[in-house]
């Protein structure tokens, strides 16, 4: 407990003033690196099972700090299974096996004594149909903060709401309406209404399943804009069936197949020459 | 017995025109039933139906005319022969006249003109039905023979059939609602008399209750006091205590089914729940009165409590255990329909089972859990086996659980128990008790409705 909250704190407080100074980061850690973020993720080997039926085998993927990474594949190969592994959402789910290991930091979060509790408050997850509690839009996002006990005065909370909702971009539209429900705004303001309550704990990685699947054109455009801001902060692995959002918000794409990983590499590169014709395939099939 | 040969043939002549009709329409286009605007079947139901409704529909006007016109007969023919002193009390020679016809034997009265009187109402009986009967069979006759000729293959047999089947139900659901109606109405008429002997608000605020009234006016008796409020305060100390043992039990095995137990456990875990809605109230009954209550006043003497061997507290907490599938089973439906993203956006926030279902769950299935409580509430208030054997019949203004202490329904029972006067305050006050519990279950149930409603619309 000690050990959770002194790491949320510390997390926290430079990245409230963080905004300007992120450029900074990348030119010190990885000059010489040809850029080469640092390893936030790493799955080894991760087979999943559902009952008998394997959905996933034999992953290995690193996800690097600060970056989107993209999982894009046909229907039912197993994307959101994947994401699922990364906080361990699946344990709620009846027969679902996984294997292999998965890293934060360096750390097995399928070790015992990892705390699924704390594990979820540092990689937090948006899902693919917008899903706010039947609250207010203040308490949505203070619903965090809250259980994990972040703050301890009401200004506090203020402040995170605040400043979950700004990075959100949502701000603006609900600054008047903050003590009415959140089920009463349209669909693309509630998912950035997750997203600021995804925000709101302070997690390092944001998991997001098909985000923007229910949202129109200019909702989606929002959202991108987000995700592209919200890297600076934040690590983030997305889900989508959209080509041209994996293309313009990613900066890696996976492409999983029939429970495999086909093919992982810098988003322009699988998009211009992939390597396997099976992403050929689908990406020019999508493209058309 | 007779009207019961007379319904079968009828249901067997119906049957007939069924076969009758189908093989009729299909020898009007040789067999090829493709050529029959509706199915073969349908014609076979449209000709049934020419044969049985009308003369069900006479059967049935006959069996309500008929007593009262032979009823006017048979006095109208008496009244010339009776003597004076018999004038007016034409519902006691009617009774003599039945029960002499009915073969039974007439303490000292069967004289010959009584006699008579029975005879002829024996023979207007017979001719009565002999003539229902051949006015039956002509009518089925000529729903045949009209039937028939109807039956064309261009004939919309399908249609007509529907029609007639939307009528037989609007007719089946008009019968509901007058029911209702008239049990209302009849609730409210008695209760209207009987607040012509007692004040209605002595009725509503009095704080005493002793319904002994005496039959005959020579007799020493009280006259009966008829102040409600004792019994309101059992009825309200009972449910009380049987809500405060359904509710937290019913509702925390409502949590547990819907979003902890494995599919497994929980499809072994609620038909178990349900059965206990199976047994019968008077089992609960006398479980309460033979077994906790005998125990709770063993508790209560080895504890220095001063515990009745009827109390409020046994009857309550057996019936709650009762209501405790009711609630139960309403709130884990309602848990259950809480979406599972609702929960997957609490626990992918890091939140725990338990908070989820604190923060997020329980709040969205709030509107929901609160209307099956106050289900539960008015199955209390209206339950009666219960309260009868293990709470009592002393009408005590208390609030203590340990006292025995009565309540509005176990009040009615034994208002109407043993030989009543009909018209006197006594039983009549058992429907102004009657009515009062009718308008506060139902107040409670159509909250309760209301707010599921909204709940519904809140998810669709
Ligand atoms: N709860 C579950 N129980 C059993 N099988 C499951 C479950 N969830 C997923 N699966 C199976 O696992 C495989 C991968 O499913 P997954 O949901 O990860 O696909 P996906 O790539 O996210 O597909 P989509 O693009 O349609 O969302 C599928 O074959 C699916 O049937
Ligand atoms: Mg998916």
């Amino acid at each position: 407990m000690g050990k959770q909250e002194t790491n949320v704190v510390d997390v926290r407080t430079p990245r409230v003033s963080i905004a300007i100074p992120q450029g900074e980061k990348g030119d010190n850690g990885q000059a010489g690196a040809a850029k080469e973020k640092p390893l936030k993720m790493r799955t080894q080997g991760v087979n999943v099972f559902y009952g008998d039926n394997q959905a996933l085998s034999e992953i290995d993927l690193d996800i690097r700090e600060n970056e989107v990474t993209a999982l894009i594949g046909p229907s039912g190969c197993g994307k959101s299974t994947y994401l699922r592994c990364l906080n361990r959402m699946n344990d709620t789910i009846e027969g679902c096996q996984v294997e292999g290991t998965v890293t934060l930091d360096g750390e097995n979060i399928y070790d015992r004594t990892v705390d699924v509790v704390h594990l979820r408050a540092r990689i937090g997850m948006v899902f693919q149909k917008p899903n706010p509690f039947p609250k207010s839009i203040y308490d949505n996002v203070a619903y965090g903060p809250r259980i994990h006990g972040l703050v301890s005065s009401q200004d506090a909370l203020n402040e995170i709401v605040m400043t979950s909702l700004t990075k959100a971009g949502l701000l603006d539209e609900v600054r008047n309406r903050l003590h009415e429900p959140g089920t009463g705004l349209s669909g693309g303001q509630q998912q950035r209404l997750c997203i600021a309550r995804a925000i709101a704990v302070n997690p390092e990685v944001i998991l997001m399943d098909e985000p923007c699947s229910a949202l129109d054109p200019i909702a989606t455009a929002r959202i991108e804009e987000l995700i592209d801001e919200l890297r600076k902060n934040y690590t983030i692995i997305i889900v989508t069936h959209n080509m041209q959002q994996a293309a313009r918000v990613s900066q890696r794409t996976a492409f999983f197949h029939l429970g495999v990983l086909v093919e992982f590499g810098d988003t322009e590169r699988v998009f211009t020459s992939p390597r396997d014709e099976r992403t050929q395939g689908y990406i020019t099939g999508r493209f058309g | 017995m007779q009207f019961f040969v007379l319904a079968v043939t009828l249901v067997v002549l119906t049957g007939i025109g069924f076969f009758f009709g189908r093989s009729h329409a299909l020898s009007s286009v040789s067999g090829r039933a493709r050529n029959l605007h509706s199915l073969p079947d349908y014609y076979g139901w449209y000709l049934a139906l020419w044969c049985g409704l009308p003369s069900f529909g006479l059967f049935l006007l006959w069996v309500l005319a008929e007593p009262y016109l032979i009823d006017v007969l048979v006095i109208n023919q008496m009244s010339a022969v009776l003597p004076d002193k018999w004038a007016g009390s034409s519902d006691l020679i009617l009774n003599l006249v039945q029960s002499l016809a009915a073969g039974h034997t007439v303490p000292g009265e069967a004289t010959p003109a009584l006699q008579e009187a029975a005879d002829h109402y024996n023979a207007l009986k017979k001719t009565s039905f002999a003539g229902l009967a051949a006015a039956m069979a002509s009518l089925v006759a000529a729903g045949l023979a009209w039937g028939l000729r109807q039956i064309t293959p261009g004939l919309r047999a399908r249609n007509q059939v529907e029609k007639v089947l939307r009528w037989l139900l609007v007719a089946s659901a008009t019968i509901a609602v007058l029911t209702t109606i008239g049990i209302i109405l009849s609730l409210l008429f008695e209760t209207i008399r009987f607040f012509q002997l007692t004040p209605f608000w002595d009725f509503l605020f009095g704080l005493s209750w002793s319904p002994q009234t005496s039959i005959r006016t020579d007799q020493v008796g009280s006259s009966g006091e008829f102040g409600a409020i004792p019994l309101f305060t059992g009825t309200l100390l009972v449910t009380f205590i049987a809500m405060a043992v359904a509710v937290p039990i019913g509702l925390m095995s409502a949590i547990y089914m819907a979003d902890y137990a494995s599919p497994k456990i929980r499809n072994i875990a609620k038909p178990m729940l349900e059965v206990l809605a199976g047994i019968p109230t008077v089992v609960y009954g006398f479980f309460a009165a033979l077994t906790v209550g005998p125990f709770l006043r063993d508790v209560g003497m080895a504890t220095g409590l001063e515990v009745s061997s009827e109390s409020a507290l046994a009857a309550g907490g057996v019936m709650g255990i009762m209501i405790i599938p009711f609630i139960s089973s309403l709130s884990d439906d309602i848990i259950a329909a809480v979406p599972q993203s609702l929960r997957d956006g609490s626990l992918a926030l890091g939140a725990t089972r338990s908070e989820t279902v604190r923060s997020v769950v329980l709040p969205a299935a709030l509107p929901g859990v609160i209307s099956a409580c106050l289900l539960g509430v008015s199955r209390a208030i209206g339950e009666t086996m219960i309260v009868v054997m293990a709470a009592g019949l002393a009408a005590k203004l208390t609030a203590n659980p340990l006292e025995s202490v009565t309540t509005v329904t176990v009040q009615i029972v034994t208002l109407l128990v043993g030989d009543q006067e009909f018209d006197s305050a006594k039983t009549l006050a058992a429907f102004a008790l009657g009515l009062v519990l009718f308008a506060v279950t139902l107040v409670l149930n159509l909250v309760a409705l209301r707010v599921v409603q909204k709940f519904r619309e809140q998810y669709d």
